[in-house]
């Protein structure tokens, strides 16, 4: 079943990303995401039944490194690209958990 | 109505790597702020992360020694969220394919046996740490950003506070002997939240949950379960609903507070993690992970108490933490009875430990200082009065307990005319005392004998003072 996107639900996701809409700017996502879901909805014609899930576009498996300390940031340079720091550390507005 | 309590406990451990899951920056705690830190863990643009290999080995070590099977293949996944302790605004951890699953751990309670079954253990990334400051700003430091952890979750197994208390000693036993982790929650290696719900008894389905954070020590897991089973049996008694939420043990007031209302884990919105390859664990990696796990608590306890003879409780006491078993498996080796070992550890050495506020690597005594001085008591050299004298000076300078005794003066004195001569003189001064035990007050004999022991600094042999003593107020 094909969902139909409402401007809540744009709100709702975009909450997640915060990403600020407009009312006009909503409508128009909600169309788009519908449009979207219709096409997606094609998927599940395929039958997947003993297909695996794919995790990974690349065959690539097992890419490990040792566990050996190598290059740090310096505190100094990362401090430098900050808006504000106190005592070594970043300093951001005040947000409860 | 009666209720019955359902938990279910999430608890994280840090795993004691030299650097970080997915950055090779240390990874270690205590340094100055942000001095251990890499561009990937401040999400620099382009830079990413690398997979620590001995952080999987640990993450399968651990699912091991808790029975869980291992994933032949995994991989990560990405749990998005917006807070600075994370630059990212995206944790990497594992969702659909945990390292380990399906796993258990025997806990006793009352002497009742039972298992609480493991759902899953997964691999994930700490955060950074944030002080809230003074006017209106936050601290954040990124050190601990990138560390590993394995989060274990439990099956709701779990009926009562007591049970969820022998739970996380069992488990913190169970992770300290692997070496994986320090496990200490005063550091936040490890750190418990619990899912707790209530039901009528008889009743099938589970009530709805609350979730119980900020529980900062075992104590606190314990106390902090209580005390919202009884707010759930308020609010249901009087008739209201309990509310999926997110809460907080206040430590001060013993109660639990509301933090937030919990949203659906949709909202995570997990995504599989492309920046890192799949893992695949074969049978040979397996077989090496399992060879390096150590002889397990509840298989220390069952020897010490079929080879070792010692009383269960005895090896519950120093199985406990891996340190006091090595020592207590160490002093035995070099010669020491097991039961005088045991006595002694969980006695004097336990007791100076608690006062000091050190841990046993802190003191200078060792296995073999402590076999020596064990060795010496069994053999008569020294009394026990006198052992506590010479322990005081093994776990504060170390060294051999027979030269201590020696350099001292310490050796017990059993010889039958010294003993006497000694007795004899007490006797002479202390004609009263005589008089007295004849006309039967036993007391009497307490009191010689403690002068005795007092003329000789306590190094008479006690009961061979007993003895003559006796014979010698018969022969007046």
């Amino acid at each position: 079943m094909t969902h139909q996107f409402t401007k809540d639900d744009v709100f709702y996701y975009a909450n997640f990303a915060r990403i600020a809409f407009s009312d006009d700017e909503a409508e128009q996502y909600a169309a788009m995401l519908s449009e979207l879901d219709k096409f997606a909805e094609r998927f599940e014609e395929v039958d997947t039944t003993h297909v695996e899930p794919m995790t990974h576009p690349l065959h690539q498996v097992n890419i490990l490194r040792e566990d050996v300390p190598t290059e740090i940031l310096d505190r100094g340079d990362m401090l430098a690209s900050v808006k504000e720091h106190e005592d070594g550390m970043i300093k951001v507005p005040n947000i409860l958990a | 109505m009666n209720f019955e309590t359902i938990v279910g406990l999430e608890v994280h451990v840090e795993l004691k790597t030299e650097t970080k899951i997915f950055s090779p920056a240390p990874a270690h705690f205590g340094a100055e702020p942000n001095m251990n830190i890499h561009v990937t863990d401040l999400a620099y643009p382009g830079t990413l992360p690398t997979m620590n290999k001995r952080a999987i080995d640990f993450g399968m070590k651990a699912s091991m020694a808790l029975n869980c099977e291992i994933a032949p293949v995994m991989n990560f996944d990405r749990k998005h969220y917006f807070y600075p302790d994370n630059p990212k605004a995206f944790q990497i951890s594992q969702d659909k394919r945990p390292v380990g699953s399906n796993g258990w751990i025997e806990i006793e309670v009352e002497g009742k046996k039972k298992k609480i079954r493991i759902e899953r253990v997964h691999l994930e990334e700490d955060a950074g740490k944030l002080t809230h400051a003074e006017g209106g700003y936050s601290l954040v430091d990124l050190n601990r950003q990138g560390t590993p952890l394995i989060e274990i979750v439990t099956e709701a197994d779990i009926r009562s506070p007591e049970e969820a208390y022998a739970f996380l000693e069992k488990l913190k036993a169970i992770i300290q002997y692997t070496g994986v982790s320090d496990v200490r929650m005063e550091e936040g290696s490890l750190r418990c939240d619990a899912n707790i719900s209530i039901r009528p008894f008889g009743q099938k389905e589970f009530g709805t949950k609350t979730e119980l954070k900020n529980l900062n020590s075992f104590n606190f897991v314990r106390r902090g379960i209580a005390n919202e089973v009884e707010r759930q049996e308020k609010v249901l008694l009087s008739g209201g609903k309990i509310v999926q939420e997110t809460r907080r043990y206040d430590e001060a007031t013993g109660q639990t507070v509301l933090m937030r209302v919990k949203g659906s884990a949709n909202d995570y919105r997990f995504i599989n993690e492309p920046d890192l390859s799949e893992i695949h664990i074969d049978q040979e990696w397996m077989d090496r992970v399992r060879a390096e796990i150590p002889e397990l608590p509840d298989a220390r306890k069952a020897r010490y108490v079929q080879e070792l003879d010692l009383p269960e409780y005895d090896a519950h006491v120093l199985t406990l933490t891996k340190e006091m078993s090595d020592f207590f498996d160490a002093t035995v080796k070099a010669g020491a009875d097991a039961k005088l070992a045991s006595n002694w550890l969980m006695g004097e050495v336990s007791a100076y430990l608690n006062a000091e506020q050190k841990e046993l690597h802190e003191t200078a005594l060792t296995p073999e200082g402590l076999a020596s001085m064990i060795k010496l008591i069994s053999d008569g050299t020294i009394s026990s009065k006198i052992a506590k004298k010479v322990f005081k000076e093994l776990i504060e300078n170390g060294g051999d307990a027979a030269e201590i005794v020696k350099a001292k003066g310490l050796v017990q004195i059993s010889d039958e005319g010294t003993l006497r001569a000694v007795i004899t003189e007490i006797l002479d001064a202390n004609e009263q005392s005589i008089e007295d035990y004849k006309n039967g007050k036993d007391r009497a004999v307490g009191f010689l004998v403690g002068q005795v022991m007092k003329a000789t600094k306590g190094q008479a042999n006690p009961p061979l003072v007993n003895k003559l003593l006796l014979e010698e107020i018969n022969k007046r």
